[in-house]
């Protein structure tokens, strides 16, 4: 990985674009989407996050698979907590 | 490894003597990190399925409560982080290419910017204080009761919101102190010059660190301040 040195230019490039998804992101909390603000808002973390993971972190260019194997597992077991969690939670009240 | 000499005779911070070559020495530490920032994840996901759970059964109070943030604090706050992490990704690179100047004040750049987040964090935590948003004795939202009547808010439940508030932006700043920390120790070293193209793994191990607690803030944005602020009533 280390063999690998992205020019300046490229980081720019990503700093600009995660600063104008920032900038959308809170356009967006502005109109009102219904129950879509959240999604859109979630989303567009999730593009950002992945934009940090992926170029800043130098996911994309690593040689290393363990490391991909540990990312994606985490972020399963995130979802098996959330998931599992609201699964119990959201439907309390179903009869 | 004791019938090879020469591996005995490279033995500094660059090549350890457990390990077969740098490389794998460096893909070692970045695992090292990513199975402690799997932890993290982890860590501050049981605050998020709190938070999820308690956005679900208090919608209203958590839309109060969201309503009463600085947006625009909050916006320069995550604009801040943003480029704070480009500093850093730029002191990784500044690292590979064996340039010390410019590692050392993109290092030190890092730190203002770390430093700017706290104090604006700090700022938006005074004015919670000076409006008794903060939970405990004082907590009093008679404000946002007044200003949402529609809502039928339960200050019980609204201090649940800013117990959360509270406690996920603490345990965030919590991890940018830390990381501040870090990096005073990581400057300390380039400025000593003892990073070089062939070994730089804490700068890229730290910097890691520092782009999982921006991804943080990344969802704390939009989940505290941005995504309630319509259907209100």
């Amino acid at each position: 990985m280390s063999e690998h040195i992205m020019s300046s230019k490229f980081y720019y490039t990503i700093w600009i674009a995660l600063l104008c998804l920032t900038g959308i992101t809170v356009a967006a909390s502005f109109i009102d989407l219904g129950p879509f603000n959240a999604v859109v808002a979630l989303v567009i973390a999730t593009f950002k996050a992945l934009l940090v993971v992926l170029f800043f972190m130098h996911v994309k260019y690593t040689s290393e698979k363990l490391t991909k194997i540990v990312i994606v597992s985490a972020i399963f077991w995130l979802f098996l907590l959330l998931a599992l969690s609201m699964a119990d939670y959201a439907t309390r009240l179903w009869t | 490894m004791s019938d090879s000499p020469i591996a005995v005779e490279q033995h500094g911070p660059e090549l350890l003597h457990h390990f077969a070559d740098a490389e794998q020495q460096r893909d070692a530490a970045t695992l090292g990190m990513w199975l402690f920032l799997a932890t993290e994840i982890m860590f501050f996901g049981g605050m998020f399925c709190a938070y999820l759970i308690y956005r679900f059964w208090y919608y209203n109070e958590f839309a109060a409560g969201s309503r009463s943030l600085s947006i625009r604090l909050g916006t320069i706050n995550t604009a801040v982080l943003i480029c704070s992490s480009l500093t850093v990704a730029l002191g990784v690179r500044a690292a590979q290419m064996g340039k010390r100047k410019l590692l050392v004040i993109l290092l030190l750049l890092t730190i203002v910017f770390g430093f700017a987040f706290l104090g604006i964090k700090g700022v938006e935590w005074y004015d919670k204080y000076k409006e008794h948003h903060v939970p405990g004795n004082s907590f009093n939202v008679d404000d946002l009761v007044r200003d949402y009547p529609q809502l039928h808010i339960d200050p019980r439940h609204e201090q649940i919101y800013f117990s959360l508030y509270f406690a996920m932006t603490g345990l965030h700043a919590l991890h940018m102190i830390i990381g501040v920390g870090l990096f005073v120790f990581l400057t300390y070293d380039a400025w000593k010059g003892r990073y070089t193209p062939k070994y730089y793994t804490p700068v890229e191990i730290g910097g890691l660190y520092w782009h999982f607690v921006d991804i943080v803030w990344i969802y704390l944005f939009p989940l505290l301040y941005l995504i309630d602020q319509h259907r209100l009533g």
